[in-house]
């Protein structure tokens, strides 16, 4: 009988149960338990981690869980499913990890972690040989709701609009296609040439490095802006052709 | 019959989620379709008061769900029109009662007994919130013409959207043509500008509302009111009717003073 006595972290590596599932190993990390699910069917790994949990009820209980899906691609309803059916049993999710941007996308869309703390393994990725060094950026294809929240390395281009209480945060530029009206941090990492551009500029609150511009309110202002930084202040001016 | 089931929502609290279900239910009913209503507002019940059916509540929905009566049981009739049931919240116990897998499995296991299933959820974007969308499959969001109910019916449409139950419809509640016309209220195209979902009704501000509320008797089963006929005629486009929208700028005009005048007379 296995109980929660030790601290998670001290038993890394260890993977509960006689009989060993090659497909499911669960190890204890410092976020709490770490589950990586090798090849096999979605809704039979599924289960065979949901009859796992039960049956070491004790050891799972009130645990934070995340999840490593390896290539899978997972939709939200999948996803969400089996979040809900975690919580049933008193687990909580809170990342799942993925090779596969879609996964990785639905994950924060469901507002779940893609990312533990601690770095893992070097993963493999073959680089494209049209890759450009220091040029990575996201696509958002739809409207950033209130409660969204996007956060990247590289540059953020979204096709919709970005609402009040919706938050993008990029270490490179941002562009929006769309109405801007929630908060925006480009150049997060302190890059004050880092630029904001939307077809309808009303922030709730833009920032670039370090800079903070809270714009006016009742601004009636149509028409598409860029917002940069001009001799340390942030300046928003309409984008002309030049 | 396989039944419908809808979800109302809002994410912010008293904007109108109750009075609406409990509104649409009673024009559903009276079209006349079998509803069930379903109060998954655990620990907060109010439906069975706004339909006025809380001196009959003998067994709710946890008792359902924890297996200490039938379906059958818990199911409350409105005896006003001939198909409207309601299975009343627990008050005693609160969200965790229940789960969304529970929520799921109630529901299609009404469905063939249904046309429409009603699912009045709490506020909130917690557990409550996840049991009330779970089964859906229309999901209708309840908000008012306030920035904070606005803000919180985006987040809610992004939650739906996220959970695939999506694209969310919207009402707009409590609706004050006077304020709208004097500029001091956000008007219709101003919330859709933002949440650009399809809207299926406008419902205006309305005293009847809260006197109906109070007496157990929604303004929905006679077409007297604005709000009675705003909320009919949200049930009717519910049923993919072409309806046009009460145009509340004439509601104004000569007639409704006139009618206003007569009601007032009369009650």
């Amino acid at each position: 009988m296995i109980t929660r006595t030790t601290n998670p972290e001290e038993q890394a590596g260890y993977k509960p149960g006689s009989e060993k599932d090659s497909a499911i190993t669960i190890k204890g990390i410092r976020e709490g338990l770490l589950v990586t699910l090798g090849d096999g069917d979605w809704e039979t790994l599924q289960e065979r981690l949901l009859k796992q949990i039960e049956e070491k009820g004790a050891f799972f209980r009130g645990a934070r869980m995340a999840l490593d899906v390896g290539n899978r691609i997972l939709h939200a309803a999948q996803m969400g499913a089996l979040r809900d059916r975690l919580s049933d049993r008193e687990i909580s999710l809170w990342a799942v990890v993925s090779n596969s941007p879609v996964t990785e996308r639905t994950a924060q869309v469901l507002g779940l972690a893609t990312r533990l703390s601690t770095p893992k393994p070097e993963r493999v990725i073959r680089q494209m040989d049209t890759q450009l060094p220091g040029e990575d950026a996201i696509l958002i294809q739809r409207t950033l709701r209130s409660g969204f929240r996007v956060s990247t390395h590289g540059h953020v281009v979204v096709i919709g609009d970005v609402n009040p209480g919706a938050e993008i945060i990029a270490d490179g530029n941002v562009v929006i296609w769309g109405r801007l009206r929630g908060t925006v941090h480009a150049g997060a990492q302190g890059n004050e040439h880092s630029v904001v551009c939307a077809l309808e500029m009303n922030p709730t609150q833009l920032r670039i490095a370090n800079l903070f511009y809270a714009p006016p309110s009742k601004k009636k202002n149509k028409g598409a802006e860029m917002a940069r930084v001009v001799k340390n202040e942030i300046v928003t001016e309409p984008w002309n052709t030049r | 019959m396989t039944a419908k089931v809808l979800t109302v929502t809002s994410g912010k609290g008293g904007v109108g989620k109750t009075t609406t279900t409990a509104n649409i239910a009673v024009a559903l009913a009276g079209l006349p379709y079998k509803v069930v209503c379903i109060d998954a507002d655990i620990g907060l019940r109010n439906l069975d008061v706004v339909l006025g059916l809380e001196n009959r509540i003998v067994y709710d929905l946890v008792d359902v769900v924890e297996g200490r009566c039938r379906l059958r049981q818990a199911m409350i009739r409105d005896k006003r029109l001939p198909e409207l049931y309601l299975i009343p919240a627990a008050q005693t116990r609160d969200k965790n009662a229940v789960s969304p897998s529970d929520m799921v499995r109630l529901c299609d296991e009404l469905r063939n007994e249904a046309d429409w299933i009603l699912i009045d959820s709490p506020a909130g974007i917690e557990r409550g919130f996840r049991n009330a969308l779970a089964p859906a499959d229309v999901v209708v969001v309840v908000t008012n013409p306030e920035v904070s109910a606005v803000r919180d019916a985006d987040r809610i449409i992004g939650l739906i959207e996220a959970e695939e139950k999506g694209p969310a419809r919207l009402i707009l509640n409590r609706v004050n043509m006077n304020l709208v016309k004097r500029g001091d209220m956000l008007n219709a195209d101003d919330v859709l500008e933002l949440l650009a979902v399809e809207l299926i009704g406008i419902v205006p501000e309305d005293e009847a509302v809260v006197v109906s509320t109070n007496r157990g008797q929604p303004v929905a089963l006679d077409g007297k009111s604005k709000a009675g006929l705003a909320f009919q005629n949200i049930a009717r486009r519910l049923n993919g009717e072409q309806v046009p929208f009460l145009s509340l700028e004439e509601k104004d005009g000569f007639f409704a003073r006139l009618g206003r005048m007569f009601r007032t007379g009369g009650a």
